[in-house]
């Protein structure tokens, strides 16, 4: 659907179509982003069952989401309500490590809607501090 | 203290029955007085000077106003002024940003504007925008016709109990007086209906005949300075003419105290039409003109077309939505809870339609039909039928036959058989000018009580010096000299010279607190609280505008008769 | 103990307004009535900056106000392309002196608009919207849709107070004279209240909006069988449901707003609306975001005659939002300076714009500290607007409402700091002769 042509594609994983959204703890954070709270709600992915074991992914272990516009580790979660094919990232500081700012002349990025591959992954979800960090310098 | 001295101009002041005399104009502290000692002195050299003009209708300010702004981007554009030392950005020209309403109004020798609708529940939105307009004092009509207190009391006929709420309305909304729109269409159009004059709407069973009657006694019981000013129903229908003499026969028997009508209808160009349907569509500007000849209890303001494009709004939801199916332009509506609507659409007035010629004639034919200039007013119900800056091409019209032929010569032919335009020979003098711009209209708003509109002792200071001579005839000169003044003072102070603005001071905002029996504000406020309670979506406590959007406050209190 | 009522939330679009607290030793110590959990949350407080502060070395370092004052008056002063954005999260009075600054600085001056509701205003501009204050819908709409909108999640009290569960004049039964349809990618909370809940596949919004109005405008034979994951017979039913109504009311969230169509899923919308509007009464209205994002947008616009993305460069306002909203100015690396308030981009813009942030001078003006503060390089702590400081905010709906002040701050408001940091910039330019 969507097609890039500044940055190559990346890995090889689980193909979805990634989507950012409001949930209310992420909400009732807004204030306090850089608690534990927002931290466990907003680093996360939520998958499909089945899409979860695919990627053979126990909920609260990580992945890695990749896109054209960059990659970015989470933890998994399983939510039925998503269906397969779809991952669900709450808005917020994760999601947007891969998300694109290419705004079709609308002066919106592209928040919903991108193409991503998940992988399963032994590294660590970054604090938000720590993630910021990482657009330094 | 500050002293200004206007001598050697020739002064049209006809609250004062001064007509074109050479005359000084001093000035103290900002107000007219008899004399000065130690002046700074404005040479008029024989110019036109006239107290600052008063307008009686506009939409300036509010939310409607400010959807169109932000829904036409395309007529932003076409206004763009970069700041200058003085000035801020301008944008827009049917929908003008806050600052450039303030300094365009400014540079036509206006120093008053009232916003014609306010709604309620938006109030607090109208007044952010008038503290945002430069130089002009203002004020605000709060919308109370198709609210359902309104509606209940006029039902049971409790005029007392309505004139509570109005009191209690106009202090909530720091409002002037009793805005009357489509009564009973809006609420109708909450379903998507419309209603007539003498239709009853259904659940609070009343009809607009009875809605408006029971405000215009409410609104005399309160001794109001202004009367009760009516958008009255069927606005833009071939045929309404004879509603909207209807409407005027409703209130002939209402008593006041003070000295003006009991009714002010507006924009009348639009309620003047006859035909049943656009292809017979005529002017029917003889009928209203005779009827209010005969009559001294009601007031019209003209509404005249200006040619090109603009932008409508209005609170009669259902008309727009008609105007909107008509061009299938883009179209806004917002209905507002328990009080009003509103609706906004792009309209473009053509000379090449019939239908647009006729319009562009019946306005200016009122204002020439009517032979006492104390009984009508000079609007376009900015932006409605044309934007204010439109305002010297009507006066230069009204005093140029000439001018009216060659113009006339540019529109479609029907204008020569379907509008009496080109049959018309009067023209307005200056006097006359005087009177429908600032004179009447400060006398029909009862603001010539309270220092606007005229020259006299203990006025305001708020003078328009027009680049012109009293002889002048040349309709292009007229027009060019009514965009511009010469200079413009507000309150003693230069805010225009030579076209240019060159000082912008805050205006003030005018509002009325009618008082009454504590008992019958009680009883009222049970009712009222009933439908905070259950079906507003605000709160009673947050309703009320906070002193802190009227920070120039001039208040006028009135007393409710017993 | 004080018990204030009439509290107005400063939260989310709802902007409720019958909140009850208590204070105590100038704190609220107990939301007791009114507020959902987020609003509760946020009336409670949070951490706080503590000092206005100044980057050295990479590092924060605690400094007095003026001297912040100073510090962000140069780095605005020295730009040659500053952005102004945010603004959403504070009360109009301070949006009006942000205008004035940015016009001052020949600024860009952009709000949240631009990533939540942006292509509403473009689809606006387009069409036009019919829509009402929250108060009709509630007194009136027996038909309510939320499309692309989980307000179970993100707007908690919106279906209690204003749309299905709520009971007003004519809808005395609340939901049980009412019918819900949800449209969404994703099952949610609120899809789970629906009495119609139509799962489409991501990114065909625009298709079943076309569907619907075809249907609507009597053209239900150009429908195919299924329409972005929806079958037709569920299609037609939800068409059936919308013309049967009294008052039918749209809501639609950052669902349509973010996804590939953009602005033409708005104008898709509202053109359906306008085919229902030709059966029966029909409204529509996008749900905002921050509690004043609504107000900035009507601020900017009747100062500029724009609602964002405004461009003062010239002296006045050039309005093109693909070209000037913040994002399209950050990934462009265009501005080279920014002053941030009431928002936190370093949370909610794309990592691409962050970059470019992370590497300008960044002025932050914030009650809390956030991401944003990690790459700040002056910030001020401002008191929080509905807590601490008053003014005029509008709901989603347009409706204004001046928010209370329930206890002192030991923080100045955002109207005060920007006002000095104005104040500054103008002696700069004063001493600089221009
Ligand atoms: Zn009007």
């Amino acid at each position: 659907m969507f097609v890039c042509t500044r940055y190559k594609w990346i890995k090889m994983g689980t193909k979805v179509n990634l989507i950012s959204g409001r949930t209310t703890v992420q909400g009732r954070n807004l204030d306090s982003k850089l608690s534990e709270e927002y931290f466990d709600e907003v680093a996360r992915c939520d998958l499909n069952k089945a899409d979860l074991e695919k990627l053979g992914v126990a909920a609260d272990e990580s992945v890695k989401v990749n896109t054209s516009y960059g990659e970015v580790i989470v933890k998994a979660k399983e939510d039925g309500g998503t269906p397969e094919g779809i991952a669900f990232m709450p808005m917020g500081p994760w999601a947007n490590a891969v998300v694109s700012g290419d705004t079709h002349g609308a002066g919106m990025p592209v928040y919903k809607g991108i193409d991503a591959e998940i992988e399963k992954t032994g590294e660590k979800v970054l604090h938000v501090k720590e993630l910021m960090q990482t657009y330094m310098g | 203290m500050a002293e200004v001295l206007i001598k050697n101009g020739v002064v049209y002041d006809p609250l004062n029955g001064v007509k074109g005399e050479k005359k000084d104009i001093c000035i103290r502290d900002g107000k007219v007085v008899e004399s000065v000692t130690n002046p700074k002195v404005i040479d008029a050299e024989g110019r036109v000077v006239m107290p600052g003009g008063v307008d009686i209708h506009s939409h300036i300010a509010g939310g409607k106003v400010n959807s169109g702004r932000l829904f036409r981007p395309e007529d932003g554009r076409k206004g763009l002024e970069a700041k200058t030392k003085v000035c801020r950005m301008q944008s827009g020209y049917s929908v003008p940003n806050t600052f450039a309403i303030g300094y365009r109004y400014a540079k036509m020798g206006y120093t008053f504007v009232m916003e014609a609708a306010m709604p309620p529940l938006a109030a607090r939105h109208t007044h952010e925008e008038l503290v945002d307009i430069p130089i002009l004092d203002n004020a605000a009509l709060p919308l109370l016709d198709n609210n359902w207190m309104t509606m209940e009391y006029v039902n049971g006929g409790d005029m007392d109990l309505l004139a509570a709420y109005v009191a209690w309305i106009m202090k909530a909304t720091k409002g002037f007086g009793v805005k009357i729109v489509n009564p009973g269409g809006t609420e109708m159009w909450g379903w998507g209906k419309n209603c007539s004059l003498n239709d009853t709407v259904p659940t609070f069973d009343v009809t607009p005949a009875e809605i408006i009657k029971g405000l215009a006694e409410a609104n005399e019981k309160l001794e109001m300075p202004h009367s009760i000013h009516v958008h009255t129903n069927m606005l833009g229908h071939p045929g309404n003419f004879e509603i909207t003499k209807e409407t005027y026969d409703l209130v002939k028997g209402v008593n006041t105290v003070k000295d003006r009508q009991v009714m002010h209808t507006t924009h009348t160009q639009f309620h003047s039409y006859g035909g049943t349907n656009w292809g017979d569509f005529e002017s029917k500007a003889d009928a209203i003109a005779g009827y209010i000849n005969q009559n001294d209890h009601a007031t019209i303001d003209i509404g005249s077309v200006i040619l090109g494009d603009t932008t409508t709004m209005t609170a009669d939801g259902p008309m727009e939505y008609s105007l909107y199916q008509i061009t299938g332009r883009k179209w806004t509506n917002h209905d507002v809870e328990l009080e009003t609507g509103s609706g906004i659409t792009p309209f473009l007035y053509s000379g090449k339609s019939p239908v647009n010629t006729i319009q562009w004639a019946i306005g200016m034919e009122l204002a020439l039909l009517v032979e006492d200039p104390w009984k009508i007013a000079l609007t376009t119900d900015h932006p409605n039928a044309g934007p204010f800056i439109g305002y010297p091409i009507l006066i230069s019209m009204l005093m140029s036959k000439k001018r009216r032929e060659e113009s006339s010569a540019d529109m479609h032919k029907v204008i020569y058989d379907k509008a009496l335009l080109p049959s018309i020979d009067r023209e307005y003098d200056l006097n006359e000018i005087a009177i429908i711009t600032r004179g009447m209209t400060a006398k029909a708003l009862g603001l010539h009580e309270h220092g606007k509109g005229h020259l006299g002792v203990g006025a305001d200071g708020d003078v328009a010096i027009y680049d012109m001579s009293p002889e002048e005839t040349d309709a292009g000169k007229i027009q060019k000299a009514f965009l511009n003044t010469k200079y413009t003072i507000k309150d003693g102070q230069i805010v225009v010279k030579d076209g240019e603005v060159v000082a912008t001071p805050d205006g003030k905002t005018y509002f009325v607190t009618p008082e009454c029996d504590d008992k019958l504000t009680d009883e009222m406020m049970v009712k009222l609280k009933d439908k905070f309670d259950h079906y507003y979506t605000v709160t009673l406590n947050n309703y009320p505008v906070q002193d802190a959007y009227v920070p120039n406050p001039y208040e006028i209190k009135t007393q409710m008769r017993g | 103990m004080v018990e204030v009522t009439d509290v107005v939330c400063s939260l989310c679009g709802c902007v409720c307004d019958d909140i009850v607290v208590e204070v105590e030793d100038n704190k609220v110590t107990k939301v007791k009535r009114g507020a959902c959990s987020v609003g509760k949350s946020k009336l409670m407080g949070h951490n706080r900056i503590k000092s206005p502060a100044i980057r050295v070395n990479g590092e924060l370092k605690d400094c007095s106000y003026d001297e912040a004052i100073k510090k962000a008056a140069e780095i605005l002063a020295a730009s040659r392309r500053p952005l102004l954005y945010g603004w959403s999260s504070t009360v109009c009075e301070a949006d009006k002196v942000g205008v004035e600054l940015a016009e001052e600085l020949g600024a860009v001056i952009d709000n949240t608009a631009s990533v939540c509701h942006g292509p509403s205003v473009l689809a606006i501009q387009d069409v036009g919207l019919p829509s009402c204050t929250l108060g009709e819908v509630k007194n009136r709409a027996d038909v309510i849709i939320y499309w692309g909108a989980n307000p179970a999640e993100a707007h908690a009290n919106h279906m209690k107070r204003y749309s299905y569960v709520s009971k007003g004049f004519w809808t005395e039964e609340g939901k049980k004279a009412k019918k819900l349809v949800v449209v969404d990618v994703r099952a949610t909370k609120t899809s789970k209240m629906a009495d119609v809940f139509l799962q489409i596949e991501q990114g065909k919004d625009y298709l079943v909006f076309s569907a619907l109005r075809a249907i609507l405008y009597g053209h239900a034979d150009v429908v195919p069988d299924e329409v972005g994951g929806v079958s037709k017979k569920d299609l037609l039913e939800t068409a059936e449901m919308m013309k049967g109504a009294k008052f039918g009311a749209t809501f639609f969230g950052m669902g349509v707003t973010h996804t590939g169509a953009r602005q033409n899923n708005i104008v898709n919308a509202i053109q359906m609306t306008r085919a229902a509007h030709t059966h029966t009464k029909f409204t529509i209205t996008p749900m905002r975001g921050h509690y004043n994002v609504a107000g900035i947008n009507q601020v900017c616009t009747w100062e500029t005659g724009f609602p964002f993305a405004v461009d003062l460069t010239r002296g006045y306002a050039w309005y093109n939002p693909g070209e000037l909203s913040a994002t399209d100015l950050l990934i462009r690396q265009e501005c080279d300076a920014a002053l941030i308030i009431a928002s936190d981009p370093g949370a909610h813009f794309p990592g691409e714009s962050i970059k470019h942030l992370a590497k300008i001078p960044v002025i932050q003006i914030d009650p809390f500290p956030n991401p944003t503060t990690e790459f700040a390089d002056v910030v001020f702590p401002a008191a929080v607007s509905g807590v601490e400081a008053e003014g005029n905010v509008y709901r989603m709906d347009n409706i204004p409402i001046r928010l209370r002040k329930l206890i002192d701050s030991e923080y100045p408001e955002d109207e005060a700091i920007l006002k000095r940091i104005l104040d500054e910039v103008r002696a700069i330019k004063e001493k600089e002769g221009n």
